[in-house]
């Protein structure tokens, strides 16, 4: 009995043990910094290892702790983070889309804090694009640091495909359905379309509401000077189901990738893809200009459909002096111009050295100087998150059904509902 | 000596209520303490992140379940939870108990053959929608198929190709798109229903058998009049299982189809992971895990209520 008695006692004391050996290890070390993202694909984790690599020069004492979770576009990471930041075991810094996904989650909500005296002490603030500040900004203050910058608006193209069928790339949006339709009468699909993920979908159409709204209008759906039921909305469901005439049958077995992969197998003339798919294009062997184009999506020059991914200081942050130190990494010009060029993205800053960048980001980086920002709302920076998965159903369902005014109808409803 | 006897006892009890007690409290907290807070939820308004962090107790009654079954897509999710379960169910009994038949009469590498066929349901659904996935993936008709399309054609069976998966055809509300979930589901779980039947043909009487036979019963009476009755509480206890099995195949559906086109391969699960965590309609989520527990509780409940009574 007394054997058993202390047996019972050891275990007890054991998982008491356990428990706080595993809560102080959390606290134990001063000298780290935990930063999270969703950076696990080619590319993008090295340029996040180049980043702390940077990091780590200059602060050689402090350790990365690179909390990643994999998932495409986050999907999975964004679950973990909200668990982590309701439950008040936040990182100490994490990346999260500037705009919507930013501010209606996490700032409007009160958990971070605003960062603007630090980059006016660093003297950053008047180096980056003023416009890209504005959607980590809320009330006038600035609550995140953006690192990079994708395109989304942008349709690249089989440039061999082009040649052998003597097609011109399209100016407008009246050439582009008639280029679709010369190329459907060959044997290559089109426009590939890999939609398994549906967001996918939700891209094109995002554009085309560009295209037919302006980038004025299209920024006035979320502040409210672009009525929900404007005739324009409609066109743009009209023109993307036409558009969808176009794509390959087996699109809805398919993913981003398998998508750019049909143009680079030739199989395909275009596909409408954020910029990430240049990327992509170059891992599998090209360069930008010799086989493959690239142009804006039609209807839409001028405007740049941006996404960017950013860096805060959450509130109750474990190590916040160390967060500082790496967010000033993540503002510098040494920080941007080495994680970029690796992840085949952008600068948020505008004073980047151009020749780190091959033809297709300097061509992007002169229209991010210039062109009207207009936020993605498939990558979380336009409208809150229970709009973006509504949008996403929507869209899906016009795909199968091409019933453009239930999904006319079904756009205001949830605009109403979601974004005012 | 007989208050000895009553005090021992009374201390044994205390030993097992101690013994017990940890899990007692675990499954408290973290089953039915969370099935009430899901509860909670799903009646409070908490469709955004904003009104989930304030915590405000605003209750709208049973609006969020009304709205969720004015729903397209959840309506889509029940018929599709309904023939997946009803298809899934069937194919695992005809499949599991023509093997265990077969196998009952001990053929050449029986054993090894029974071990092959319980086999896939060692590997995790995950593993199992992947693989069939790429098998399944139609390609591009009619001049690139991939797959098992590809496969017909080399066969020479190329009109028995189609969409699979991606096709959006549905017929009485059943989107044949799930078709290839419930072949690869049946294939993970058939192996299931041969090996519980074949574990009770094992414990029948072979005399029963003999004398129905000398009688000149043909095999078909032989299963229809003796071996189904006696094992009517061993394919109850698979259908249970088994429909316990199909409410739960998010991972599956999730790693091969995801909801599909139109969600045509959509089913509740998917749809409250959707909700919760991808929307942050919280009580829309809840609302949809707590259907679910119905939809089990209605299967499960009276097999409980049926075995207690047995013992």
């Amino acid at each position: 009995m007394l054997l058993k008695k202390s047996a019972l006692l050891s275990v007890i004391l054991m998982v008491t043990l356990m428990f706080v050996f595993s809560f102080s290890a959390l606290a134990q070390n001063e000298n780290e910094v935990e930063i999270f993202s969703w950076w696990t694909g080619g590319g993008e984790e090295e340029g996040l290892n180049a980043l702390i690599d940077v990091f780590n020069e200059n602060y050689p004492n402090i350790e990365v702790i690179n909390a990643t979770v994999a998932g495409g576009a986050g999907a999975n990471a964004k679950a973990v983070l909200k668990t982590r930041m309701v439950g008040g075991n936040p990182p100490d810094s994490f990346q999260v889309h500037g705009g919507a996904e930013l501010i209606n989650t996490y700032v409007e909500t009160g958990m971070m804090e605003p960062i603007t005296g630090l980059l006016e002490e660093w003297g950053v603030k008047d180096k980056f694009n003023q416009q890209i500040l504005e959607l980590s900004s809320y009330e006038g203050e600035i609550y995140s640091i953006p690192l990079n910058v994708h395109r989304g608006n942008v349709m690249f193209s089989n440039k061999q495909v082009l040649a052998e069928h003597n097609i011109e790339p399209p100016t407008d949006m009246e050439s582009f359905l008639t280029v679709l339709e010369e190329l459907s009468q060959t044997d290559v699909v089109p426009l590939a379309l890999g939609d398994t993920n549906k967001w996918t979908a939700t891209h094109i159409f995002e554009t085309i509401l560009v295209a037919k709204l302006g980038a004025e209008g299209y920024n006035g759906l979320w502040n409210g000077e672009t009525a929900a039921d404007d005739p324009r909305i409609r066109e743009a469901f009209v023109y993307f189901d036409k558009l969808m005439q176009y794509v390959n049958e087996d699109h809805s077995a398919l993913t981003w990738q398998d998508a750019t992969q049909m143009v680079r197998d030739g199989e395909a003339a275009f596909n409408i893809m954020g910029d990430w798919a240049e990327g992509y294009l170059k891992t599998l062997g090209w360069t930008p200009g010799k086989q493959f184009g690239w142009l804006t999506v039609p209807g839409t020059k001028g405007t740049f459909m941006v996404i960017t991914d950013t860096f805060g200081l959450p509130k109750g942050a474990p190590h916040p002096e160390n967060a500082k130190k790496w967010l000033k990494t993540v503002a510098s010009l040494e920080g941007q111009d080495t994680f970029n060029p690796i992840k085949g993205s952008i600068p948020a800053r505008l004073d980047a050295d151009k020749s780190k960048y091959d033809v297709y980001l300097t061509d992007s980086m002169n229209d991010f100087a210039k062109n009207t920002l207009t936020p993605s709302i498939a990558h979380g920076s336009a409208a809150p998150e229970g709009f973006i998965t509504a949008l996403n159903d929507n869209i899906n369902g016009l795909v199968t059904t091409g019933d453009i005014e239930g999904s006319f109808e079904e756009f205001q409803k949830d605009m109403a509902e979601y974004v005012r | 000596m007989e208050g000895f006897y009553m005090k021992r006892k009374h201390k044994e009890s205390l030993t097992s209520l101690a013994i017990l007690s940890p899990s007692i409290i675990t499954l408290a907290i973290f089953v039915y303490g969370f099935i009430g807070r899901s509860v909670q939820i799903s009646l409070l308004d908490w469709d955004t992140f904003t009104k989930f962090i304030m915590g405000a107790k605003d209750y709208v009654g049973l609006e969020n379940y009304i709205g969720l079954f004015q729903e397209e897509r959840f309506q889509t999710d029940l018929w599709n939870t309904l023939y997946f379960t009803l298809f899934f169910i069937l194919g695992c009994l005809a499949i599991g108990i023509l093997l265990s038949l077969i196998l009952n009469n001990k053929p050449k590498g029986s054993y090894f053959l029974q071990n092959l066929y319980l086999f896939p349901m060692a590997i995790s659904f995950v593993v199992t929608g992947t693989v069939w996935r790429w098998i399944f993936s139609p390609g591009r008709l009619p001049n690139d198929p991939r797959g098992i399309n590809l496969l017909f054609e080399r066969l020479g069976l190329g009109s028995l190709q189609w969409g699979w998966f991606t096709s959006t055809f549905s017929f009485l509300n059943f989107n044949v798109a799930l078709i290839a979930v419930i072949i690869a589901a049946v294939w993970q779980f058939s192996g299931y229903t041969m090996a519980m039947w074949l574990a009770g043909l094992r414990g029948i009487d072979q005399q029963l058998i003999e004398a129905a036979r000398i009688d000149g019963a043909s095999k078909w009476q032989i299963f229809t009049q003796i071996l189904f009755p006696i094992q009517k509480p061993i394919t109850l206890s698979a259908i249970i299982v088994l429909a316990h099995v199909s409410l739960k195949a998010f991972a599956l559906i999730y790693s091969m189809t995801g909801s599909g086109p139109n969600n045509v391969t959509d089913i509740p699960a998917v749809y409250m992971f959707e909700a919760t965590f991808r929307s942050n309609r919280y009580s829309t989520g809840s609302a949809i895990a707590i259907v679910l527990l119905a939809m089990v509780g209605l299967l499960i409940i009276p097999y409980l209520v049926n075995s207690f009574k047995e013992e």
